[in-house]
């Protein structure tokens, strides 16, 4: 990359860079050897990996090449019966009987297995996902053993959390993880039910498996007593059955916002409890007096992180006007310089789309951002032949009404609208079904406070994006959901509160 | 002049029914209206009906609101959130503490009214007392349940993260059929207590209290489109009240499973936060506490950066 300064006369005195002599970076791949995964998975119930009663196993592949890795167990709705049946009498029999102080045992044991793992759970992560190894590594892997450290502490301190309350745990819980942070939402999902004292069925999206089974090896390795935490694959229906099974007594689901309104429906007339943790097209705000360079870094990060597949994604930008034309060139610059690809290599910025139907869907958004007008750039980077890929694309002159500013994309795709005044802004940014996040950047203390209270989303990031952490609360208003997941707020979805 | 005032009271009988002679002054009957943006309108229905006490006497010509009145409803409380949820926490104290000082004001009214609906004097003074003592107790609330429940969350990065509990926004609530007056002010007070506006359906069987309760809100200082009281049938408005999708949340006080099944399944159009107070006592400490605020409020995370300059240490 080189850096050329701008001829004389011209009124700016910015410099403007200059891609086409870019270093090459020589591959840095991470070894496939450090990970064994299994030719075949079964589905783990009652702490014993056993066959599914349908007989059936479906591949799981590599999305960065479209190889399969292995087949994995399609478990039916006698197999969910059997995994409900094995943690009711978990619960009944073991888990709730068992002091706290102890419970919290076995889930402290099981996070320090996981960091034990931690390298091979991150390749197996990227090969089976399709992220960037050095975000495998340095984030899923990590935040997902720290969140079962976190509550791990809490079991035996409940008393503490709900002031002049106790708190009785709710049973069986079933819990439905999303493709795109697989360990991680297991663990965001497994940890405070374990602390709070229910028992598991939890079901890791069809594409990404691999992770959530490794974790099953590792609850068997900690000893856990079978039953406590029963994982079983399969796709839509096997969901379906472990939220219409009758004797699951809360249900935790991450996903879309429409799976997660038929959830909903489904469970009426039931004492099921649920927390959604659904969709989202959060707001990313940067106001004329924001470090520009830095809201810039923090914009490729609030929509490219995992290729976009985030369901807080900073997916609307949201530029003042007076900066607007600066920050879409430093943007753009900033795009080329990202690296796709390999998500096994350790440069890789952005890898794989998940699979083959997101990215149809990412490209069916493409075309309508098209149609409706909004003008697109895209990184001109090169894609590998195979496997599913999209480069990192942002439309400007985009309209508040665009269908790509108000529906959720879930990949590598960018709206960038703009705006004049405070008020205007908020008004845009809440107009939107969804509530998980918002963004804000600017220098003013005070006006930061201002947004931070108006925008209508569960989580608000100024001067940052993208943040996470196990004590921080997680989770939408409006369509985005209920519940929390993370934090002391997050142990209320898994308790009843008695007086 | 004296004579003449002594002889017309002695003319009309107690039951006041009595039409003998020209001079004798006819009771003012009120008339039952419904409450909405500060105002007390007729149903647009323009339809009625009469909810009869177990003496058989006919309490009074009560609005049979409609679905477009509960529409406009939505309509004055969604314009009242921001003004309410911005007001600062210890001013919506003062205004729950003021509601509680005009009810007391007003308490023979009120026990008159519960007495009509077949309470006995004990039980409507009980019920009275106890409504005057949860406003105050939810009055007192208003600017102490954000620190109960929020969080300064110690997150392992170099940023400053904190969670507070913020009114979710509009609320459409069926409030209790029996205890018309006391499970009434214990259903509402929780919700305006956290910031949030609300449409409340009064008891269908024993609405007196409920309009007589907006008088009392109307002159308390609360806000126009705070609080909106509509007279009618659950089973027919009750639908729209999760229909409805500027609805932020529903509370239902009924333990009908049909409705239960029902309000859940239309809450999933835009996700309503539902909640159903179907076993609560409302007589006893089982019926008040901040968790009941806390059922219609979200929680909010926000995180900044805190500034890491090379080598700072300790600062000590």
């Amino acid at each position: 990359m080189a850096v050329i300064k701008k001829k004389a006369g011209t009124k700016s005195n910015t410099i403007k860079l200059k891609f086409d002599t870019s270093w090459s970076y020589a591959p840095a791949p991470e070894s496939k050897s450090a990970a064994t995964i299994n030719k075949q998975y079964d589905l783990f119930i009652n702490g014993e990996w056993q066959k599914p009663s349908s007989k059936k196993y479906f591949d799981t592949i590599n999305p960065a090449n479209e190889e399969k890795l292995s087949e994995v167990a399609e478990a039916n709705a006698a197999d969910v019966d059997k995994a409900v049946k094995a943690a009711r009498n978990a619960y009944d029999k073991v888990w709730k009987k068992m002091p706290a102080k102890e419970r919290a045992k076995y889930i402290f044991r099981i996070a320090r297995i996981m960091q034990e793992k931690a390298r091979e759970l991150a390749i197996i992560e990227t090969l089976d996902g399709g992220k960037p190894i050095k975000e495998s590594r340095d984030f899923d892997v990590p935040a997902a053993a720290n969140h079962l450290f976190y509550y791990a502490g809490w079991a035996d301190k409940l008393e503490y959390a709900f002031p002049n309350r106790t708190t009785e745990p709710l049973g069986v819980a079933g819990q439905i993880t999303p493709w795109n942070f697989p360990l991680l939402m297991a663990a965001w999902k497994i940890a405070p039910a374990l602390a709070t004292g229910n028992t598991v069925v939890l079901k890791p999206a069809e594409t990404t498996s691999l992770t959530t089974l490794k974790l099953a090896e590792i609850i068997q390795e900690a000893d856990l007593p079978p039953g406590v935490v029963n994982i079983i694959t399969g796709a839509g229906e096997t969901g379906a059955a472990i939220v219409n099974h009758i004797d699951v007594n809360k249900i935790a689901f991450t996903g879309s916002t429409n799976v997660g309104k038929i959830i909903q429906r489904a469970i009426a007339g039931t004492n099921k409890k649920a927390t959604l943790e659904l969709g989202g097209k959060a707001a990313n705000i940067i106001f004329e007096d924001a470090p520009i360079d830095q809201a810039v870094e923090g914009v490729v990060n609030a929509i490219f992180f995992n290729q976009g597949h985030v369901c807080c994604a900073g997916s609307r930008l949201y530029v003042q006007e007076s900066v607007a034309k600066e920050v879409i060139r430093k943007l753009r610059d900033r795009m080329q310089s990202l690296i796709v690809g390999d998500p096994m290599d350790k440069n890789t910025d952005i890898g794989a789309i998940n699979s083959r139907e997101q990215l149809q869907i990412i490209q069916k958004y493409i075309a309508i951002g098209k149609k409706e007008g909004a003008e697109m750039y895209e990184s001109s980077c090169p894609l590998p032949s195979k496997g599913f890929w999209c480069r990192p694309t942002i439309f400007s002159n985009v309209a508040q009404s665009n269908r790509i500013a108000q529906e959720e994309i879930f990949g590598p795709v960018l709206s960038i609208l703009t705006f004049r005044t405070d008020d205007e802004v908020i008004e845009k940014a809440n107009n939107s079904p969804y509530g998980l996040s918002a963004g804000v950047w600017t220098d003013k203390g005070s006006k930061i406070f201002n947004m931070t209270k108006r925008m209508r989303a569960g989580v608000v990031w100024a001067n940052t994006f993208n943040k996470f952490d196990p004590t921080s609360p997680f989770g939408g208003y409006k369509e985005s959901g209920f519940g929390r997941e993370g934090g002391l707020h997050g142990l209320i979805a898994y308790v009843n509160i008695k007086s | 002049m004296e004579k003449t005032i002594k002889k017309s009271s002695l003319s009309i009988s107690e039951n006041g029914l009595e039409k003998k002679t020209s001079s004798k002054r006819l009771e003012v009957v009120k008339t039952y209206k419904i409450y909405i943006g500060g105002q007390f309108p007729r149903t647009e229905s323009g339809r009625y009906y009469i909810p009869v006490n177990a003496a058989g006497k006919k309490l009074a010509n009560i609005c049979l609101s409609s679905r477009k009145d509960f529409r406009d409803a939505v309509v004055s409380a969604r314009g009242a959130v921001s003004g309410w949820s911005g007001r600062a926490a210890f001013n919506r104290s003062q205004i729950l503490y003021r509601m509680a000082e005009m009810l007391e004001g007003r308490k023979a009214q009120f026990i008159d009214e519960l007495i009509q609906q077949d309470a006995t004097k004990a039980k409507a003074e009980k019920e009275v007392n106890l409504s005057i003592d949860r406003l105050i107790y939810y009055a007192g609330w208003c600017d102490k349940f954000q620190q109960l429940f929020s969080s300064v969350n110690p997150v392992a990065s170099s940023h400053f993260n904190f969670s507070v509990p913020e009114p979710t926004g509009v609320v459409s609530i069926i409030a209790p059929q029996s205890d018309s007056l006391l499970g009434l002010v214990s259903v509402i007070a929780p919700v305006i207590a956290g910031g949030n506006t609300c449409v409340v359906l009064a008891s269908e069987t024993k609405p007196l209290c409920a309009v007589t309760f907006a008088e009392v809100l109307n002159s308390s200082d609360l806000p126009g489109g705070v609080v909106n009281i509509l007279t009618g049938k659950p089973s027919e408005l009750a639908s729209w009240f999760v229909d409805h999708m500027d609805v932020n949340a529903t509370i239902y006080c009924e333990n009908n499973s049909e409705t239960k099944k029902m309000i859940r399944e239309k809450s999933a159009m835009n996700l309503k936060r539902i909640t159903f107070y179907d076993k609560i006592n409302w007589y006893t400490n089982e019926g008040q506490s901040p968790y009941f605020i806390m059922d219609t409020q979200e929680i909010k995370t926000a995180w900044h950066p805190v500034e890491n300059i090379a080598g700072a240490g300790g600062g000590y």
